[in-house]
C-alpha cells in the first residue's frame, strides 16, 4: 500500500473544503482499504468522512431520505424501510456478510468498484484499471462477466445488489461538490455504461460526495422480491440477480418494476419487460412470458452462456415471489 | 628479480587494486539506493492513534497505513484476532466496534479513535471463559482453531442480534466466517446453546 495523508473532516463543509490535491474519500472501507492493499487505488490523501456525512434514515414529505453514512445493516433492520421499501431491505441483506453491511455505508455501497477478477489482477490488461491496455475478459475468463450492454472496451459487471433495488424504485442520488454546489442524478443516470471510458463507473462529478438517496413514495411495498442466484448459498457476488415489484388491483398488474444485476456494467432495468407486464394478469404464463421479453435482447460472451436461461428463470421466480405472500 | 616475482607483485597490485575498489562502492551504492528511494517510494506517514481495546486506552505513534487487525497484533501483542486472508473474505480477523461485528483487516486503525473495540481477549471475565468460548469447547466448535476467535466473536453477535430463530438464520449470519476445517455444525451447535440459554 502506498503511504497517505490521513485527514478526518468533521462536517461536510470541511469534507468539501478545496485541497492541494484532490483527497480520496473513505467512509466503510471495505472495497476501498482492499483496493488500496492491492495498489489499484493508490491515493496520496485519505479523507475520513464518517463524520461529515448524515447516517440517518429520514422519512420526507415524498419518500424517504436515507443518509449517504448510513450503514448497510442500520438500513436493512430500518422500520420505516421495512414496512414502506422492503424491496432495499432484501437487496441489502442479499449482499455481503453481516460484518461488512455492519461497515459498509450506502454512499460507498453505490461506488463500489467491479470484482471482475481481472480488474483486481494487477499484472494482466485491464481498460478499467489501466485504460487503454486492453479487456482480459472478453478472451478469457469471463463466466461472471456482462450479457447486456458491454462492448469491447469492458464486459465487468455492476456488483452492488443495493443498486439493483435502488433502481428498480427509480431513487435519487443527492450529491454536494462544494460548499454551495450541489446536485441530484436519477438512478438511472448515475451508473454508466463502459462506452469509451470504461474507468469510469458512474456520473458523480469529480470531488463530489454523495449526500443522501432518496425514494420516492410508492405502492410496491405489498408485492416486491429479490432473488439472487450466486455460486455458494451466501456471502458471494451473484451470477444473476433479479429485483421485481408489482403494483396490483385484484389479479391484474397496475404496475410493474424489473431489474437486475450481475448482467451489465450497471443496474439493468428491463423496461420492454415491464412495460409488457403492464394491464396484464398476474400469472405464471404472464410471467414467463415477460421473462423471455427481457432475455431476448442478451448477448451472452464465451463462458457464460447459462446466464440466459437462468436469468428467464430468476425473472419468473420474482414475479412469481411477489405475488406469493 | 626472477618472472615468478614480478609476476606476484604486479597480480597483487592489481588484486589489491580491485578490492580498494570493490571497498569504495558499498557506501556509494547504498548512498544511490537511498537517494532513489526517496525519489521513488512515498516516506511512511506517522500518525498519532488512540484506541480503546477491551476498555484500555491505547496510544500509538503509527504507520498511517496500519490496519486495525495489524495494530492489533504487531502493536498490542493481542494476537487472538487472527489474520486470513487480509481482504475480507475469510473473516477470520472479527473483532467487535462500538459492539457490532467488523473486519479489522479492512478497517484502518487512524479511524478508530473514539470507537470501542473488543477482541476475543476481552470476552472472558478472568478466568471464567465467555459462556460462548465454553460452548465452542463443549460442542467441538473447531477443529484447527484459526478460524475460531472470528468464530466466536461473529457467533456473540448472533446471539446478541437474536438471529437464531432457525439453523438458516444462523448459518446466514454467520457466512462471512469461513471454517476450512469444517467444523460449521458444532459452530451452529454452539450457537443454539447459547442462544437456549
Amino acid at each position: 500500500m502506498k503511504p497517505f495523508n490521513f485527514i478526518k473532516s468533521e462536517n461536510l463543509e470541511s469534507a468539501l473544503a478545496p485541497q492541494k490535491e484532490a483527497a480520496q474519500f473513505i467512509a466503510g472501507g471495505t472495497n476501498l482499504v482492499d483496493l488500496m492493499k492491492k495498489n489499484i487505488a493508490q491515493p496520496n490523501t485519505v479523507l475520513d468522512v464518517t463524520a461529515a456525512l448524515p447516517n440517518k434514515v429520514v422519512k420526507t414529505p415524498l419518500g424517504i431520505s436515507i443518509g449517504a453514512m448510513a450503514r448497510n445493516s442500520a438500513v436493512a433492520n430500518d422500520q420505516s424501510i421495512l414496512s414502506a421499501y422492503p424491496l432495499i431491505a432484501k437487496a441489502l441483506l442479499a449482499g455481503a456478510s453481516q460484518q461488512i453491511r455492519n461497515m459498509a455505508s450506502v454512499g460507498g455501497n453505490i461506488l463500489q468498484r467491479t470484482r471482475c477478477p481481472y480488474f483486481y489482477d494487477t499484472t494482466t490488461p485491464c481498460n478499467k484499471r489501466q485504460p487503454g491496455s486492453g479487456c482480459s475478459a472478453l478472451q478469457g475468463e469471463n463466466r461472471m462477466s456482462a450479457v447486456i450492454g458491454y462492448n469491447e472496451q469492458c464486459v465487468a459487471v455492476h456488483p452492488s445488489d443495493l443498486c439493483v433495488a435502488l433502481a428498480a424504485l427509480d431513487s435519487t442520488v443527492n450529491y454536494a461538490q462544494t460548499k454551495q454546489k450541489s446536485g441530484v442524478i436519477p438512478f438511472k443516470d448515475f451508473h454508466l455504461l463502459p462506452g469509451s471510458t470504461p474507468q469510469k463507473d458512474n456520473s458523480l462529478p469529480n470531488n463530489a460526495l454523495i449526500t443522501s438517496v432518496e425514494i420516492a413514495a410508492n405502492p410496491f411495498n405489498k408485492n416486491c422480491a429479490y432473488v439472487k442466484i450466486r455460486d455458494r448459498d451466501s456471502y458471494a457476488f451473484a451470477l444473476i440477480s433479479v429485483a421485481a415489484a408489482l403494483q396490483l388491483n385484484n389479479k391484474k398488474i397496475v404496475q410493474a418494476r424489473l431489474a437486475s444485476g450481475g448482467v451489465a456494467h450497471k443496474p439493468w432495468r428491463w423496461y420492454e419487460a415491464e412495460q409488457f407486464l403492464k394491464g396484464k394478469n398476474a400469472t405464471p404464463a404472464i410471467f414467463s412470458e415477460a421473462a423471455s421479453i427481457a432475455v431476448k435482447d442478451i448477448k451472452p460472451l464465451s463462458q457464460n452462456g447459462f446466464k440466459t436461461t437462468m436469468l428467464k428463470g430468476a425473472i419468473e421466480t420474482a414475479l412469481q415471489n411477489c405475488i406469493k405472500i | 628479480m626472477s618472472n615468478g616475482e614480478k609476476f606476484k607483485r604486479r597480480s597483487f597490485l592489481k588484486t589489491s587494486g580491485i578490492l580498494a575498489m570493490f571497498a569504495a562502492i558499498p557506501p556509494t551504492i547504498s548512498a544511490f539506493y537511498s537517494d532513489a528511494k526517496k525519489f521513488f517510494v512515498t516516506p511512511k506517514k506517522l500518525i498519532k492513534i488512540n484506541v480503546s481495546i477491551n476498555k484500555k486506552i491505547y496510544e500509538f505513534n503509527s504507520d498511517s497505513r496500519t490496519t486495525l487487525l495489524d495494530l492489533l497484533r504487531e502493536n498490542c501483542e493481542l494476537t487472538g484476532t487472527k489474520k486470513g486472508c487480509d481482504h475480507g473474505q475469510c473473516g477470520a480477523c472479527t473483532v467487535h466496534i462500538n459492539g457490532e461485528s467488523a473486519l479489522s483487516c479492512l478497517t484502518l486503525a487512524a479511524m478508530m479513535p473514539g470507537k470501542e473495540i473488543t477482541t476475543i481477549e476481552g470476552l472472558a471475565n478472568g478466568d471464567q471463559l465467555h459462556p460462548m468460548q465454553s460452548a465452542f469447547i463443549e460442542c467441538d466448535g473447531f477443529q484447527c482453531g484459526y478460524c475460531t476467535s472470528g468464530q466466536i466473536m461473529s457467533a456473540v453477535a448472533c446471539v446478541k442480534k437474536g438471529q437464531t430463530r432457525s439453523v438458516a438464520e444462523i448459518k446466514e449470519f454467520m457466512s462471512g466466517n469461513l471454517c476450512r476445517c469444517g467444523a460449521y455444525n458444532g459452530i451452529v451447535e454452539s450457537i443454539q446453546k447459547v442462544a437456549a440459554k
